[in-house]
């Protein structure tokens, strides 16, 4: 009989297409004592590498799959419980991972779940993770989708409801932009919690999200109980204009790549993988004339077109940013206009993809902006 | 957003996509519709091995069956699109291309040139190359690389569903012909493509998998049995670069010259027989581009220099597969200057 | 046997028309002569292969054609189509001397000229190379619905290639609006037509297709011209293609260099007695329909033009090592 105070800690499911992750390395040896929210290992995806958080309090009893080994999602790779829980039955937990991992039979998670919702005439895909009450919507950044949220999406899903939409023009959404205008991405936002029938949301947005869920707030101050800015665009005059032409016109993986190598502070997240990607979608029809579209509502000339930094006040909404010091698309600088009303943290090691490159801090940045809701 | 479906059926989006996109693009071949002027069904075959099958109910008059005249045909097919018409003709066998070439390389390959940069004749020929269906000398041979000798033609050969959805919209989209090489025993296999239309550049290779220790080149079906050496050789501790150059014309030099750069070291994999195919294309690229960096003799995995023989054991011989590989690449691994 | 078509005035033609038929077959025929010229001093490169003698067939269809919606192929002796096709006539004499200012820029020459905003795709240097094409050029047109004709020209040589014969069945099948001409000059290369085409007369080969199949003298334009309207006219009207077989003499030999040690004395019976321009001149003036000053107008005129375009021709810039590998790609 499994005790229920055994925590099984499972291979995540970070995006649709993850099948497996590989263990680079436990932070965390056999013995320690972790709490909810600690780092326990480094795994690398085909995407990008990102650190597994424990989700259970307890001590790490046990490590089934060792650091340097692949294994597939869901599967369980080590288990936390409590001290007083008995080894033979930490055994029976191993011995039955042990024979699923040998045997295939692991069950999936079923990870996030995608769908689709007509938002203004248009199909806006999101993914959705977890079930509480209060409900998070996250939204990315110029040629972004929902999956740069990949690490972010689950922590928060384990007390909340967490949609990552993809803006129109991305992802798996309809490619049609429209004016692409800040107001019309807004309306997209707030159209789309109207499709869900979702009274309030804490909203969360990334560079460009960043101004479009600001926007969204400022229309509707009603609907949105908090606002967690990462690295945000409209906050500021500066902004890297050849980067963003460059992402835009890049047709190949060797014209994008150095672009792609602007938006984090570690180069070597800029996998083969993440290019291809990005390649598979600039190459749908209809993208091309999105982000050319978009160009225009981001940039005037060398500058942002942007400027929602008036905006907040004007919501009286909660609002926390998280900037990473790195960033070389939008210089932090750009946090100074936010200090009046909200809480800035600028943090290392990131650059201007802090929701992938530190998580943990997007994650606290939103449990605190929620807080204050 | 991307499903997982097949080869066979990747290439009928797109011509299902491309057709309700652009009226200019007509379909024909040999059974393209299937049942022309018979009493049967209208739609009975939709090509020999399914392709274009559900495209004639939906655009009647722009899916045509042709008689078996290859040169009549792929003719027309080129001369409509020097007259505003995006024709794909369907050849069928490669190996039919022998009654139809000078319609392809003395007429269509040439037209640009010849007419001082004034022709656009934007047709694509489908042909199904490759060995293994035990189909014999005349239906199975893999002639990517005589019509890569023809300047003014477009080779493009795709390794994978996602890239022949997307290599053929672009190949229907491009102002230049185009010979698009199918590989019979691939319309089964299957993958993630995206439900939208997309295109792949041509002249773009796709790095399969990234390594330092050799650089395999493998073009059309020969990808996967590059992947599959590769994996094998990964348990061994050698990490195989796999690149897929998808198109032989345009070739993208950069990216294998580059990769050999890295690896010093190449391997080429290629399902042709080997005199004037592409592996000793790519092999004469590297030993011109990158002699520098070759740290052991240039291996090339082909099929012998043999019509493609009948019986079952012949045949798999003569295929090049995994093990071929991973005995080349341990070759030029183990190799000492 | 396939019927042999009446010669007789062609109704429907007004002076205007006339004019322009005797221009057209005036102008190839001093185009071709001045090159039988030219091409003796040795400034002319590679192969030419001369028209002359074949006015009336080249001239007779194409009047019937318009320039946006109908196309033409035709033959490694292609001048008199390119002419009566409408290509520019300066531009034509330029590509034969190779230069840059020629109508394929100097990169086709005497045996590639074309111009396919006029729909002539092009003279081919493969014999056989055009009906499939035409085939292709009326299936676009049947497909625009715009009652455009595909015409292709090809001679007795041609007339025994594959593609000629999968073309004719083809075009069958799909019931396409074009149209074959034979231009049966007696030669392919040095080997005749008499002992090269099996079953007799090319026409005859019509009726294997179920096509209508003509006969007609090529020295007669009126019998040529109105054979042709009927045939260009079943196109647009969706009857289908029809074979017309145009029997000629070429003045010169199959190429200019050519001994013709293989022919007799026709060329000179047939300058003497058969010539389409002569006919064509004392029919018109003998019926009161022209005057002959008329006519003499015309030949100065392009007698003007032809020095004028052999002038430019050999004043014109020579291509540049830039030019050798642009063009083979629209995009690479």
């Amino acid at each position: 009989m499994a005790d229920d105070r055994i925590g099984r800690v499972a291979m995540p499911k970070w995006g649709l297409s993850m099948k497996t992750g590989k263990i680079m390395e436990w932070v965390v040896a056999e013995g320690d004592e972790v709490e909810a929210g600690d780092d326990l290992a480094e795994i690398d995806t085909d995407k990008i590498a990102g650190t597994l958080e424990a989700v259970d309090g307890g001590v790490l009893r046990r490590i089934v799959v060792e650091a340097g080994a692949e294994a597939p999602v869901g599967c369980t790779i080590a288990v936390v419980a409590p001290a007083d829980v008995p080894d033979a039955d930490i055994d029976a937990v191993v011995k039955e991972a042990e024979e699923q991992l040998a045997s295939g039979a692991v069950e999936e998670d079923e990870g996030p779940r995608q769908r689709t919702a007509e938002v203004g005439g248009r199909a806006v895909s999101y993914t959705t993770m977890g079930d509480g009450e209060d409900v998070v919507v996250l939204v990315h950044g110029y040629g972004g989708d929902k999956d740069s949220w990949l690490f972010v999406q689950e922590p928060l899903a384990r007390s909340r409801t967490v949609h990552a939409l993809d803006l129109p023009g991305h992802g798996d959404s309809a490619k049609d932009v429209g004016d692409g205008s800040l107001g019309t991405l807004a309306d997209t936002v707030l159209g789309f919690l109207d499709a869900l029938g979702i009274q309030r949301a804490h909203l969360v947005g990334h560079s460009l999200g960043g101004a479009v869920v600001t926007a969204a707030a400022a229309a509707a101050p009603d609907r949105v109980r908090s606002l967690t800015l990462v690295s945000p665009a409209g906050y500021g005059p500066e902004i890297d204009a050849d980067y963003l032409r460059g992402f835009a016109s890049a047709g190949t993986r060797r014209e994008l790549r150095p672009h792609l190598l602007k938006l984090f502070a570690d180069p070597g997240l800029v996998n083969r993988q993440l290019v291809d990607d990005l390649l598979k979608y600039k190459r749908l029809d209809g993208v091309d004339r999105a982000l050319q579209t978009l160009l225009g509502t981001l940039l005037d000339g060398e500058r942002s077109a942007l400027d929602v930094a008036a905006l907040p006040a004007k919501a009286g909404v909660p609002t926390v940013a998280v900037w990473g010091r790195a960033d070389q698309v939008i210089p932090v600088a750009g946090a100074e206009s936010l200090r009046p009303f909200a809480t800035v943290h600028v943090v290392d090691g990131a650059g201007h993809m802090a929701q992938m490159e530190t998580p943990a801090a997007v994650v606290a940045a939103v449990e605190e902006a929620a807080g204050r809701a | 957003m991307a499903r997982t479906i097949s080869y066979r059926e990747a290439l009928n989006e797109a011509l299902m996509q491309e057709m309700e996109r652009d009226s200019s693009v007509i379909v024909m071949g040999e059974d393209n519709a299937g049942g022309a002027g018979a009493p049967g069904e209208p739609d009975a075959w939709g090509g020999v091995l399914g392709v274009t099958k559900g495209l004639y109910p939906k655009f009647p008059g722009r899916v045509l069956d042709t008689p078996i005249s290859e040169s009549a045909f792929v003719g027309a097919a080129v001369g409509a699109a020097t007259r505003g018409l995006r024709p794909v003709a369907e050849l069928m066998f490669i190996d039919f291309m022998g009654v139809c070439f000078d319609q392809i390389f003395n007429q269509a390959a040439k037209f640009r040139y010849m007419f001082g940069g004034k022709a656009v004749t934007p047709v694509v020929i489908r042909a199904m190359y490759g060995a293994g269906l035990r189909a014999a000398a005349q239906h199975s041979q893999a002639l990517y690389p005589l019509f890569t000798h023809i300047p003014g033609l477009k080779v493009v050969i795709p390794s994978s569903p996602y890239e022949a959805k997307g290599l053929m919209i672009q190949s229907i989209r491009d102002d230049d012909p185009v010979i698009f090489c199918e590989h019979k025993a691939m319309y089964d296999t299957t993958g993630e493509v995206p439900a939208e239309s997309y295109t792949i550049p041509f002249g773009e290779a796709n790095v399969v998998r990234e390594g330092d220790d050799v650089t395999v080149v493998a073009f059309g079906r020969m990808v996967s049995v590059a992947e599959q050496a590769a994996d094998e050789l990964a348990k061994a501790g050698v990490g195989c670069e796999v690149i897929d150059p998808r198109t032989t014309s345009p070739l993208d030099a950069d990216t294998i010259i580059e990769s050999v750069e890295n690896t010093g070291r190449l391997v080429v994999v290629d399902e042709s027989t080997p005199r004037c195919s592409m592996a000793t294309d790519v092999s004469a690229l590297v030993a011109k581009e990158a002699f520098g960096s070759l740290r052991a003799p240039i291996e090339m995995v082909t099929a012998p220099h043999t019509p493609v023989p009948f019986s079952p054991v012949l045949e798999d011989l003569y295929i090049p597969d995994a093990q071929r590989v991973v005995n080349a690449v341990k070759s030029v691994t183990g190799w000492e200057r | 046997m396939t019927e042999t078509a009446p010669a007789r005035p062609a109704p429907g033609l007004d002076d205007k028309a006339l004019l322009t038929a005797y221009r057209t077959m005036r102008t190839i025929r001093v185009f071709e002569e001045r090159l039988h010229e030219e091409f003796a001093t040795g400034d002319i490169p590679g192969f030419v292969h001369l028209y002359a003698g074949e006015e009336a067939s080249a001239t007779g269809v194409c009047m019937h054609l318009d320039d946006d919606r109908d196309a033409l192929s035709s033959t490694h002796r292609g001048h008199g189509h390119c002419i009566a096709k409408g290509v520019d006539v300066k531009e034509m004499m330029a590509e034969i001397y190779g230069r840059t200012s020629g109508s394929c820029h100097g990169k086709g020459g005497s045996m590639h000229i074309a111009d396919l905003s006029k729909g002539m795709l092009g003279a081919n240097g493969i014999v056989g190379g055009g009906p499939p094409l035409i085939c292709g050029a009326a299936l676009a047109a049947k497909l625009r619905g715009d009652g455009g004709v595909g015409v292709a020209f090809f001679g007795d040589g041609g007339s025994n290639q594959g593609t000629t014969l999968e073309s004719l069945n083809l075009a069958s099948v799909w019931n396409l609006p074009a149209v074959f001409i034979a231009e049966n000059n007696g030669y392919a290369e040095a080997t005749s037509a008499a002992w090269s085409v099996g079953g007799g007369d090319i026409a005859n080969r019509a009726a294997a297709f179920g096509m209508p199949g003509v006969i007609v003298d090529g020295f007669d334009f009126f019998a040529v011209h109105e054979a042709a309207a009927e045939a260009v006219e079943r196109a647009r009207n969706g009857g289908g293609p029809t074979l017309i077989e145009v029997k000629l003499t070429r003045y010169y030999g199959h190429f200019e260099g050519d001994q013709q040690t293989y022919r007799s004395t026709e060329v000179a019976e047939a300058r003497e007695t058969l010539d389409c321009l002569k006919q064509f001149r004392r029919r018109v003036t003998e019926s009161g329909q022209l005057a002959a000053d008329q006519l003499d107008q015309v030949d100065a005129e392009v007698g003007r033009l032809i020095d004028e375009a052999v002038a430019e021709a050999k004043a014109a810039p020579l291509p540049t090592r830039a030019d050798l590998e642009t063009d083979v790609h629209i995009s690479y």
